[in-house]
């Protein structure tokens, strides 16, 4: 049974853990074990993430087919998505979010008082989302009007970085509160950017932020990723973020 | 710790290629853009593979190297970590054509089976 829904699909039926080959009968060895058993090798070459690999690509169709723009949503917890989402989502019309965490409706119920349509998936004890989640949730979207869809992942700059979700870019916030260094720390996800947003940018003086040293290390581990500096709270940049997300 | 759930998928690939057999081997190929620390996945192996056609099983773990392809000098080249930039002419556009993988490459079964 599928570990993240009980939904039954076919991948998650760890057959590894049922399938134990029956050993009843002795092996008997009376002689010296001198000599390495005989072995055959099989060729198997198989991803790890072949099986989430053929859901992104299923969800990216049916984005596609939808006629929406997806955007995964990146950072560390707390660094301000979810602040930014619910600006977002009343300015930008025709959007809409998904978004995770491991407990709680939380960003949800706050994203909703915007207007726009908002899907907590809680993961329980996984640190990111994967596409088989989402692929779950996308009936429960009412895509008429929509355009722009914001996926909001586990706040976490590790483990969310392997898994493509089906999305169209892949956006990575960087707090000023969170220090410079985080790019060189976590170099993964931030290589995987299509954008790279320092956030909370109206904290920066409080903080002693080293914008120089930031935007360097940014552009050191994301080379080809775009960068803008926003402030949800006081709108500082947001319109460069949404020109950025309609283009 | 989502070694856990990967290695889970590599040992159900492993297990499936095994076709009832016990497994004496995984051969996994792990990049160092993958996302994943390898011993956080001999960790895992080490917790998941018990009562499993894989209990007796060694895990192989051979780590690559990045590898970046320059669209403008045309040349291949494996960047230290943190500097993507083609040694040549500078670009930063490179295509990554390895080093991001995580795979089961092969699997050893015993050969009487």
């Amino acid at each position: 049974m599928c570990e993240t829904c009980g939904c039954g699909h076919p991948h998650d039926s760890s057959p590894a853990h049922d399938a134990a080959h029956a050993h009843g009968h002795e092996h008997s060895h009376d002689h010296a074990h001198d000599h390495a058993p005989p072995v055959r090798t099989l060729n198997v070459n198989q991803p790890a993430l072949a099986l989430n690999q053929r859901f992104a690509d299923q969800n990216r169709g049916w984005f596609r087919a939808k006629a929406l723009t997806v955007f995964n949503l990146l950072s560390s917890p707390g660094s301000g998505k979810t602040t930014l989402l619910e600006r977002t989502l009343c300015d930008l019309p025709g959007s809409a979010a998904i978004v995770g965490d491991l407990q709680t409706e939380n960003d949800a119920r706050r994203l909703r008082a915007s207007g726009a349509q908002a899907i907590q998936i809680t993961t329980g004890a996984t640190c990111h989302l994967d596409a088989h989640m989402v692929a779950h949730v996308l009936d429960k979207l009412d895509t008429s009007g929509l355009r722009f869809l914001f996926i909001e992942n586990v706040g976490n700059l590790v483990c969310p970085a392997s898994y493509d979700l089906g999305e169209t870019r892949r956006v990575v916030l960087l707090s000023v509160t969170e220090g410079e260094d985080k790019p060189l720390k976590y170099p993964v996800i931030f290589r995987t950017a299509d954008l790279v947003l320092v956030a909370k940018c109206d904290l920066a003086e409080a903080v002693g932020f080293d914008r120089a040293q930031a935007l360097a290390n940014i552009r050191q581990a994301a080379p080809k990723a775009q960068m803008l500096e926003i402030s949800a709270k006081t709108g500082a940049g947001l319109q460069n973020w949404y020109a950025w997300l309609r283009d | 710790m989502h070694e856990l759930s990967l290695m889970t998928n590599l040992l159900d690939a492993a297990v499936n290629a095994a076709d009832g057999a016990p497994i004496c081997a995984l051969r996994v190929r792990v990049g160092p853009l993958s996302g994943v620390v390898v011993e956080a996945l001999r960790f895992a192996f080490e917790a998941l593979t018990p009562g499993t056609p894989a209990a007796n099983a060694r895990l192989d773990i051979e780590e690559t190297l990045p590898a970046f392809h320059c669209p403008h000098c045309n040349m291949d080249f494996s960047p230290p970590a943190l500097h993507y930039e083609c040694p040549a002419c500078g670009a930063v556009d490179g295509e990554l054509r390895g080093g991001d993988e995580l795979e089961l490459i092969a699997i050893e079964v015993p050969d009487h089976v």
